[in-house]
């Protein structure tokens, strides 16, 4: 009976192993094909061992297209995430403190519009979001990408005010007797306190905003301003024989910080999603 | 005097400090947003629609309704609709079986059951990538790896994407191999379900199937009724993938709807066509959420009721 048992485990992790290898072989293939020369990548090769050490890949791809490097592609992508997570959590914090603790007039309506818009496909206000930002002058550039994650992202006001939920109502009011204003109540209590719910949403919204895709392709044209996500996809169009290799190394690359901060946060990331629900 | 001017910023203050005002200063950032990047794009687009703008052309005339009439003459649109719900109508509940099953599967008290949520969360992760579409691309081409694979087990080539019939699967495919962020909201309900419900079945001598549609199902269903809402918009709205991997072809057969209104208002410039058809998909998708949530009275299981 026991023996049994042991031997049920045994099989249950072995086969959720599989499995698991099976999600992410297409991940491993894209990295050792990093590390192969471009006839083997071609010929379809199941194997993940490179026959023959390739590291000229890297340096290869670096090089990027039409004399940009991926140095700069990859320090485009860096400001544009880092800026837009920025905002992000600043702006939303805020709404989410309005909507959450003060009780003022059209509070409700405000509210119900914030859960409208994350019901609302990005689609619809696509195109004529490109044209006031066209009639403003201001495509091609950057600040079509960042401005709107200054407005607070209806997602992350959602979680944050659970979040809020969550932080007793008595600390308010002992910094009210204390002499705080609402200003200071945000600043001083609520924002410190809302630390695990700021970690997740930096987490969240820096991978969503690095693999953005539409916006770099809709509001950049010069090359030397573009993001790794439109650089990679250019890098794969532009010579007529792709080097498949650095192409492949430069998505291994690009894909780095989104590892990065599934290695070190992965605790974070998964209860913000478990709590939440997470669409991407 | 003194005292007066004092008493005014004192009523300054107290205003300033007046729910009605901090509240507003607070929502700001939001109100502005909405008003700008929401509500002035859905009036702007909804005018569009009944027009002939495009970018540059120095008279808009409106059109009435033809841009509308238009869609019905447009195979191309009745094709990318076509492709479109068959690609949400089978990726979508497949994505989410699967799901299930996972975090079902996961749910043993073990160290390693989080090592493994990782694992199969790691494609919805880079799921979203260029990068990871281009792999795709590479993996399903005339001498991919999903080709070496059917020939050594003794199957013949496929030529996925130079047929446009079979285009579709490997996008849908790439959505279903996306389970792990519904996976992982999937786990959190099941732990909320109490194990003295499965103790009395057990008792009751349910099996593990009985268990499963009878205990688990039900008290999964809003959870399942949020995941399936939320599936189906981000489905209707895939473009990342379709131009990246097969950018709507062989012969339009991956030309999902949001890649079919990117092409009509940023390649060829018809902006107001392309709107009509941003506010035909946000109709379809209006409906096809609404009929979820009217159905949910069936198959949504709330405690309040029990």
């Amino acid at each position: 009976m026991r023996e049994r048992k042991t031997i049920r485990k045994v099989l249950y992790h072995v086969l959720v192993l599989i499995f698991g290898f099976l999600m992410i072989y297409p991940v491993l293939w894209m990295i050792s094909g990093s590390f192969k020369n471009n006839a083997e990548i071609l010929r379809g090769t199941l194997s993940l061992i490179p026959k023959e050490l390739v590291l000229t890949n890297y340096p290869n791809g670096w090089k990027g297209f039409g004399g940009t490097s991926f140095a700069t592609f990859f320090f485009n992508s860096l400001i544009v995430t880092s800026v837009a997570t920025f905002g992000t959590v600043i702006s939303s914090s805020l709404v989410a403190y309005a909507l959450s603790r003060i009780k003022f007039r059209g509070r409700n309506f405000w509210f119900t519009c914030m859960l409208a818009t994350m019901m609302l496909p990005g689609q619809v206000i696509m195109i004529p979001q490109y044209l006031i930002y066209y009639r403003l002058h201001l495509v091609p550039g950057y600040v079509p990408l960042i401005l709107p994650y200054f407005c607070g992202q209806a997602f992350f006001i959602y979680q944050m005010m659970q979040f809020m939920q969550g932080i007793p109502r008595e600390l308010d009011e002992a910094a009210k007797i204390d002499g705080c204003s609402k200003y200071s109540i945000y600043a001083r209590i609520i924002l410190p306190l809302l630390k695990p719910a700021v970690v997740t949403t930096v987490i969240i919204q820096f991978y969503w905003k690095w693999d953005d895709y539409m916006g770099p392709l809709l509001y950049l044209s010069r090359p030397q301003s573009y993001t790794a996500s439109i650089a990679i996809k250019l890098f794969a169009d532009s010579a007529s024989v792709t080097d498949f290799g650095a192409m492949f190394a430069m998505s291994t690359l690009s894909l780095v910080p989104v590892f990065l901060i599934f290695l070190f946060f992965n605790k974070y990331l998964v209860e913000g999603i478990g709590t939440s629900g997470l669409k991407g | 005097m003194n005292n007066k001017s004092n008493s005014s910023s004192e009523k300054l203050r107290t205003r300033f400090n007046s729910d009605t005002v901090v509240g507003h200063v607070f929502a700001a950032p939001f109100i502005f947003g909405f008003v700008c990047f929401s509500l002035i794009p859905i009036c702007m687009s909804l005018y569009y629609a009944f027009t002939d703008y495009s970018l540059g052309n120095k008279q808009t005339v409106f059109v009435g309704l033809k841009n509308f009439t238009m869609l019905f003459k447009d195979e191309v649109f009745a094709k990318s609709i076509v492709i479109t719900l068959k690609y949400v109508l089978m990726s979508v509940p497949m994505k989410l079986a699967f799901a299930l099953l996972v975090a079902f599967v996961l749910t043993r008290k073990s160290k390693m059951v989080t090592l493994y949520r990782s694992l199969y969360y790691v494609p919805s992760l880079v799921g979203g990538s260029v990068a990871v579409a281009l792999v795709w691309k590479q993996l399903f081409a005339r001498k991919g790896l999903f080709n070496t694979l059917f020939t050594s087990i003794g199957l013949g080539r496929v030529n996925w994407f130079g047929d446009e019939k079979l285009a579709i699967y490997p996008l849908m495919l790439m959505a279903v191999w996306q389970f792990g962020s519904s996976m992982i909201i999937f786990a959190a309900g099941l732990k909320e379900i109490p194990t003295t419900y499965y103790e009395a079945a057990e008792i009751d001598g349910a099996n593990g199937f009985q268990r499963f549609f009878k205990i688990t199902m039900p008290c999964l269903s809003p959870i399942i009724l949020y995941n399936l809402v939320m599936q189906t918009i981000s489905a209707f709205m895939t473009f990342t993938q379709a131009f990246v991997i097969t950018a709507g072809g062989p012969n339009n057969g991956t030309m999902l709807y949001a890649l079919n209104v990117y092409n009509q208002a940023f390649k060829y410039n018809k902006m107001g066509y392309a709107c009509a058809m941003s506010w035909v998909m946000l109709i379809v998708m209006s409906i096809i959420t609404l009929a979820i949530f009217k159905s949910s009275k069936f198959w949504v299981f709330s405690e309040s009721e029990s």
